[in-house]
């Protein structure tokens, strides 16, 4: 009996080896590091599932001695992470330290930046108040633009649609948080020698969902190729804590509470898994649409929305333009 | 109508393909097939149009069928215009 009749999609195509790729990933490490001529790692501890396993993937490549974690809390974190990120560092035996950014971002001026943007749309907004941005448009076909919601000290919540001028200012202002903590990033891995790794998951790396020179800058990405679906699994195998292998994906970057669908992606982080895998495999969008429970419509606005998602972060990716390449040295 | 259309190919031009003539621009080209404007220039030209031609623009009319060409957007606007 053959098995020639293709099974139609389900989450089973997410399915990950997790002891083949963890030993895959632990090769790569130890190859690479030397090659690279530092010592060990430093990574940034947020507490969510990403940074997580490539701290674990890190201690088992490289051994915890040689693994460096760091929390860096602003004033819109939530109190959870930097905790969940030092739990995981306990649980690691890695060392670690705090390094709270928020001064530094008081000082370059972050958050009066964004206030003052958002008070061009809401002019009550202030202490106590507080914001988040969300997406809208292209999951239904639409072009894609930004959300202000905010909500009062009373609990009141409002939005309106971020005209380009606010929406550039409270982004530029934001980017400063992933900024300054990749600048703490190198400045411990420069003092002790060490490549940092940037935690991206495939999801983010190939939609774009990170800042240029910011959480996107790093030495090594070690789970860049995988979904985020397979991201948990591997933290379950890894025996990561409770709280970290259950926990939703925040942003962490606003002080409204905001999920990295509702930010960024047009779907939930499982569906949206499916529906990059699917379009990377030239899965009809009908199928998809079965799949996810979609209409047929809709999956093939998601599969617009990927590409042109895709277009629109292609300069993130890219080493800067020369003029004419400068073969020598590879650029 | 022409007159709507060339002030926003004008714009188109300028901003983003930095006055390039050689990125010939017909009126029915589509900005996305092209990559001439991506999701934040859209939204640049959602507010030149707000402020050129005194509309607004409801979040439910942020959608191809209006914004996607020059030919789009001369039909939006004039529809949007007071009569």
């Amino acid at each position: 009996m053959g098995t020639d009749a293709p099974r139609p999609l389900d989450s089973s195509a997410l399915d990950l080896d997790c002891a083949a790729e963890t030993a895959r990933i632990q090769q790569w490490m130890t190859e690479t590091l030397p090659r690279m001529h530092k010592r060990g790692v430093v990574l940034g501890l947020s507490g969510g599932v990403d940074s997580s396993v490539c701290a674990a993937l890190a201690v088992r490549a490289l051994g915890p001695n040689k693994v460096f974690g760091l929390m860096m809390p602003e004033t819109d974190s939530s109190p959870t992470s930097a905790a969940r990120g030092g739990r995981v560092a306990e649980q690691l035996r890695i060392r670690h330290e705090t390094v709270n950014i928020g001064p530094a971002l008081e000082a370059l001026g972050c958050y009066r930046e964004r206030d003052d943007a958002i008070r061009v749309l809401f002019p009550a907004y202030g202490a106590g108040w507080a914001s988040k941005i969300a997406i809208a448009g292209g999951a239904m076909g639409g072009v894609n633009f930004f959300k202000l919601v905010v909500q009062s000290p009373a609990g009141n919540v409002d939005e309106r649609r971020l005209p380009i001028r606010e929406y550039l200012r409270i982004v530029a202002a934001t980017n400063y948080k992933q900024r300054l903590r990749k600048t703490v990033e190198y400045c411990y891995a420069d003092k002790l020698n060490y490549a940092v790794i940037g935690t991206p998951n495939r999801l983010e790396y190939d939609q774009g969902f990170f800042v240029k020179n910011g959480d996107g800058a790093a030495d090594l990405k070690p789970i860049a190729h995988l979904y985020k679906t397979q991201v948990y699994a591997l933290a379950r195998f890894l025996e990561l804590p409770a709280d970290v292998v259950g926990s939703t994906p925040t942003t962490d970057t606003y002080s409204m509470q905001q999920g990295q669908d509702e930010f960024y992606f047009t779907l939930p982080y499982a569906q949206m898994d499916l529906a990059l895998w699917a379009h990377n495999h030239g899965v009809p969008a009908a199928e998809l649409a079965a799949a996810l429970g979609l209409s047929v419509d809709r999956a093939e606005y998601v599969y617009s929305d990927i590409a042109a998602k895709r277009r629109a972060t292609a300069y993130l990716h890219a080493s800067p333009s020369l003029v004419t390449p400068v073969s020598e040295v590879g650029g | 109508m022409q007159d709507i259309k060339t002030t926003v190919r004008s714009f188109v031009v300028d901003n983003f393909i930095m006055g390039n003539s050689a990125a010939a621009l017909a009126d029915g080209d589509s900005f996305m097939a092209g990559h001439v404007i991506d999701s934040t220039g859209f939204l640049e030209l959602v507010g030149f149009l707000e402020d050129t031609f005194g509309i607004t623009v409801a979040d439910d009319e942020m959608v191809p069928e209006n914004l996607d060409s020059l030919d789009n957007i001369a039909a939006y606007v004039k529809r949007k215009l007071p009569a």
